[in-house]
């Protein structure tokens, strides 16, 4: 092995470590404990590492603090959060696979692709009523307090909901909402059948 | 005449509605465009030639302001509504309400990126965890490391007290009737209409002085034997002292006027004297 190339692969080893392994409350690690552990470099590291991630469906996720970034400074980068994150889509039986019950997961998808539409907060009771269309009530309440524990939402003493560290992390929030509005709903279905 | 007060006071009932509609708007995030900005400026301007008191203005001036934050909240509005991020929230609605859960989840599962995380023990971790519990020591004798510090309890003397400026050498109640007395003689010298400015009479040679003295007059307005009057738009504060103390009504209720005694203001105060 060259000695560039074992220089890489140490890299390597201690970004998987730092990435995979919880070591705080919230998963992921900051741009800055990268370079501390990695190196000035450490952007390169992560790149490397994505590309060996993307066979097995995974990929390095960069959550920014100021949102979507195109080309962020090295300042901007210390303090955005990396995480490892699945690269593709999941099925619905591999969804329930890992915990989630059918009804809550399309419950933190409403709820998501309403606040996203709303600009990124909404009352709450309002989020409550639209799930409560399809969820009994104290359903609906239970489930966006476990949504608020897991941090996907946060709630503020007005009861105003906003989108979560963990939504801007896991959810292409764009993508959701273009999906929904692009969705075959089942009254068109029907007309057209 | 009446139906001018009453025309007053329906603008000033106005203007609060109109302040409160907005702070509505404001905190409950509700479409800024359901509050009509032309219609509210003909009800400001319509009242405005009515306002001369100075806190009829202020109303007036809360008024325009709120307006102005609804103006900001609706160009947002138009903002985040240009951008390709936005999508009409009616629709997304509409959309959730035809669609089964299924679909919504397949819709989901296709945005849906969660993230990776393992929790998992190594050997490693293990057998230094291990060797962390066999050199930790017993609870117990980790506690007696800290023996509580054995303190001999006397009384103070007043001499001591007085020395740690715990205590002045006269006693509050009579330091309190001399400093009454010290009022009433700088009003009857320098007061006018039985009354004499609160940083004139508290303010002394030392910033530590000055507090206390202050301190004292808290003291004399609290008991009755002098009061505060405030005119808000001078920013004066005057103290009057009484010539008998006066006992607190108990119907009525109390109010705490916090002054602020800063050394930048003591200085100020002493640089104008």
């Amino acid at each position: 092995m060259s000695k560039r190339k074992a220089y890489y692969a140490g890299k390597l080893k201690r970004a998987v470590h730092l990435l995979f392994f919880r070591r705080h409350k919230k998963p992921g690690v900051k741009g800055w404990e990268l370079r501390r552990a990695l190196g000035s470099d450490y952007p390169k590291v992560l790149k490397i590492l994505d590309e060996y991630l993307k066979p097995l469906d995974l990929q390095v996720k960069t959550v920014f603090e100021e949102g979507v970034m195109e080309n962020p400074s090295a300042e901007q980068l210390d303090q955005a959060r990396f995480y490892i994150a699945l690269r593709g889509e999941l099925t619905p039986k591999e969804a329930k696979m890992i915990g989630w019950r059918i009804d809550d997961l399309a419950g933190l998808a409403v709820t998501l692709a309403y606040l996203v539409s709303k600009g990124g907060k909404a009352p709450r009771r309002e989020v409550e009523a639209l799930l409560q269309e399809k969820l009994p009530g104290w359903r609906a309440s239970l489930n966006i307090d476990r949504y608020i524990r897991y941090g996907y939402l946060a709630e503020d003493e007005g009861e105003q909901l906003y989108l979560d560290w963990r939504a801007r992390a896991e959810v292409d929030l764009k993508a959701l909402a273009d999906l929904l509005l692009s969705a075959q709903s089942r009254n068109d279905s029907l007309i057209k059948s | 005449m009446q139906s001018g007060k009453r025309l007053t006071s329906i603008g000033r009932e106005k203007l609060q509605q109109i302040i409160e509609l907005c702070r509505s708007v404001e905190e409950r995030s509700v479409d800024p465009f359901t509050v009509d900005v032309d219609d509210i400026i003909r009800v400001i301007r319509e009242y405005f030639p009515l306002w001369d008191k100075p806190e009829d203005l202020c109303l007036d001036a809360e008024a325009i302001h709120s307006v102005a934050s609804v103006v900001r909240l609706q160009s947002e509005w138009v903002k985040r509504r240009s951008t390709s991020l936005c999508a009409d929230p009616f629709l997304i609605e509409e959309k959730v309400r035809s669609m089964g859960k299924e679909d919504v989840l397949n819709v989901f599962l296709k945005a849906w990126h969660p993230i990776v995380e393992l929790e998992q023990l190594s050997l490693h971790s293990l057998s230094e965890a291990i060797e962390y519990w066999k050199s930790l020591r017993p609870l117990k004798d980790r506690w007696m490391e800290f023996p509580m510090p054995e303190l001999e309890v006397e009384p103070a003397t007043r001499e001591e007290l007085i020395s740690q400026r715990i205590l002045r050498d006269k006693a509050f109640a009579e330091e309190l009737e001399s400093f009454w007395g010290q009022l009433k003689e700088k009003v009857k010298a320098g007061g006018a209409d039985g009354k004499i400015g609160y940083w004139n009479f508290i303010c002394a040679e030392t910033y530590e002085e000055t507090v206390h003295r202050a301190f004292l007059a808290s003291f004399l307005v609290t008991y009755g034997y002098a009061t505060l009057e405030i005119h808000p738009l001078e920013g004066e504060i005057y103290i009057k002292p009484f010539e008998r103390q006066v006992k607190p009504s108990t119907g009525r209720q109390l109010v705490s006027i916090p002054i602020l005694i800063s050394k930048e203001e003591w200085e100020k105060r002493r640089r104008g004297a």
